[in-house]
């Protein structure tokens, strides 16, 4: 239903830290209106490839393109521009600022004005502009009731939901979401799976899950990574069935 | 009644510059971590170059402008070309937590030797734009002056702009959010070194405000030595400890609580103690509010 053009890819990434090789020439693409699925045990190397993707980790070789074409692996406060965004896991968000201004935070790429006009105050229309956009984010979330509180104390649920309106406030192109459902209850991973199935009409997802639900149902595509490689990767029905995936990881969880 | 209102007067006047100083210091901390005794030489430094232009534009409020730009100049340079490199390498171990303290304690020492080296180590003056001379309520002369009512005016505009700054704007946004979390600050897309930057700057141009209103209301001299610019530093210190090192509100608080209480214990109880007092606050301060006068409980912010 939409034509598939591949926005990202990482070809042969390796990473050490000091002697442990955490991960070994993996390969992942993401295509344009995909969910693609990160799933393997603990200490896998998940994180560590969404650090490498985010400019938090340095790979030791291994190349990126974005849009088909290469591309430096990038800063970190290059990655909104580059239209991607993340959540963190667990909250992720600044504990004495409030609801909105967490949001607004990830809107910065929209804030044209500069350091002189910004001290000067003369960019009230930039800052509506912004508000504006946060506003949507957080209603995206249905949290818009939760803009004047202090983020410290919201409900973990709610915090999680004010992580993604940040990440979504930067209209990223792909957004990755680092364990998004968990500490979740039912109720809350029901409405995560829609939004993640809603979101892909207007952006990639590349989702590192613990929770098989969650993965095996809003997934288009799953890599399994075990031991910092890449032992399966295809439909979520494949992974679910193939051998390999069994024996190193889903073996108990699966049935 | 009469000296009450003068003691309060005069306190509140110091405690407006001890806050100037305070925030200058939080600024600098809350952006880099960096606790920095430079920053009297900034100010040191700064007052100068105010005084430099009011020797070519006698208008001391121009002059000031001057300074304040100057003072931003100067903090900027230090923070790129200076903290930059000391923070990068020495980022790990015991030294991580000595080096930057040791490191601004040289830099303080540096700028007063190349302030001598241009400027000489005799006094100079600063003429006072305003009148020394206090207003006069029936037979009795305040000490309170009109100097001394434009100096609260010129902290309180500065304090409202900068509290708008932090508070209103998306770069005070920005400010914040480097403070809080480096991190997380980047992945949102900040460039936190031009954010830390741009503190640094703001923190010398507030240092220079300070330090130009502190010439002004006091006896209009400067000198590289000077006793006033060192006791600037400490109450700037003990201000933004008092005011918990984390808000513009508490680190008003902190400089007014210092000035006020300075002002009563010389003129009520000896003014032998004018060395003495301030300390006895920190003291104070740090066994009593150790989180700060506006701060909560269970310890530092990330």
């Amino acid at each position: 239903m939409f034509t598939k053009t591949q926005l990202l890819e990482a070809k042969d990434v390796n990473v050490t830290f000091g002697g442990l090789q955490a991960l070994t020439n993996v390969n992942i693409a993401v295509n344009s209106h995909e969910v693609v699925g990160l799933i393997g045990p603990n200490g896998a190397g998940k994180t560590t490839l969404f650090n490498a993707i985010c400019g938090i980790v340095t790979p030791d070789s291994g190349e990126l393109s974005l849009h088909g074409s290469s591309s430096k692996w990038p800063a970190t406060n290059q990655l909104a521009s580059l239209g991607i965004a993340r959540t963190l896991q667990g909250v992720g968000l600044f504990p004495d600022l409030t609801v909105r201004e967490n949001v607004m935070i990830g809107a910065h790429k929209f804030a044209r004005t500069g350091l002189i006009s910004a001290s000067l105050g003369l960019n009230f229309r930039d800052e509506q502009a912004l508000e504006e956009r946060t506003h949507i984010a957080l209603e995206r979330v249905y949290a818009s009731g939760l803009a004047d509180r202090i983020a410290g104390t919201l409900s973990y649920p709610d915090a999680k939901r004010v992580g993604i309106a940040r990440a979504l406030v930067s209209n990223p192109e792909i957004l990755l979401l680092d364990e998004p459902a968990g500490g979740l209850g039912a109720h809350d991973i029901e409405w995560l799976n829609r939004l993640i199935s809603d979101l892909s009409g207007e952006m990639s997802v590349l989702i590192v899950e613990h929770h098989m639900d969650v993965v095996m149902s809003v997934c288009d595509r799953i890599y399994v990574l075990n031991f910092g490689q890449v032992i399966s990767q295809g439909t979520p029905e494949f992974v679910r069935n193939d051998p390999a995936v069994i024996t190193a990881y889903l073996g108990a969880d699966a049935q | 009644m009469f000296e009450f209102i003068n003691t309060l007067l005069i306190g509140i006047t110091s405690g407006a510059i001890y806050s100037l100083m305070a925030l200058a210091l939080v600024l600098v901390w809350r952006s880099t971590r960096v606790v920095n005794f430079a920053q009297a030489g900034q100010a040191l430094a700064s007052t100068y170059f105010g005084f430099e232009a009011m020797k070519h534009i006698d208008n001391f409020w121009i002059a000031l402008l001057i300074a304040m730009i100057g003072g931003a100049i100067l903090a900027a340079f230090i923070e790129m070309v200076f903290m930059r490199l000391l923070l990068k390498h020495t980022s790990s171990g015991a030294i991580a937590s000595v080096a930057p303290i040791i490191a601004t304690l040289g830099l303080l020492e540096v700028i007063r030797a190349l302030i001598t080296l241009k400027w000489g180590g005799a006094d100079v003056l600063i003429k006072a734009p305003l009148s020394n001379t206090g207003f006069s309520i029936g037979t009795h002369t305040l000490v309170f002056s009109p100097m001394k009512l434009a100096i609260i005016a010129v902290v309180v505009f500065l304090l409202s702009i900068l509290s708008i700054l932090f508070q209103k704007t998306n770069i005070g946004l920005s400010l914040r959010a480097s403070a809080f979390s480096p991190e997380l600050a980047r992945l949102a897309g900040i460039r936190v070194d031009l954010v830390r930057t741009f503190g640094w700057a703001l923190s010398g141009a507030t240092g220079a405000v300070a330090g130009m209103l502190l010439v002004v209301n006091g006896n209009g001299s400067l000198s590289p030595a000077s006793i006033e610019f060192s006791l600037l530093l400490i109450s700037g210190f003990i201000a933004a400890v008092v005011g918990g090192l984390d808000s513009l509100l508490g680190t008003v608080i902190g400089g007014m609580i210092l000035g006020l209480s300075t002002a009563f214990v010389l003129m009520y109880i000896s003014d032998s103690l004018f060395f003495i007092a301030p300390f006895i606050i920190l003291l104070l301060a740090l066994i009593i509010r150790p989180q700060g006068i506006l701060g909560k409980k269970g310890g530092r912010r990330a």
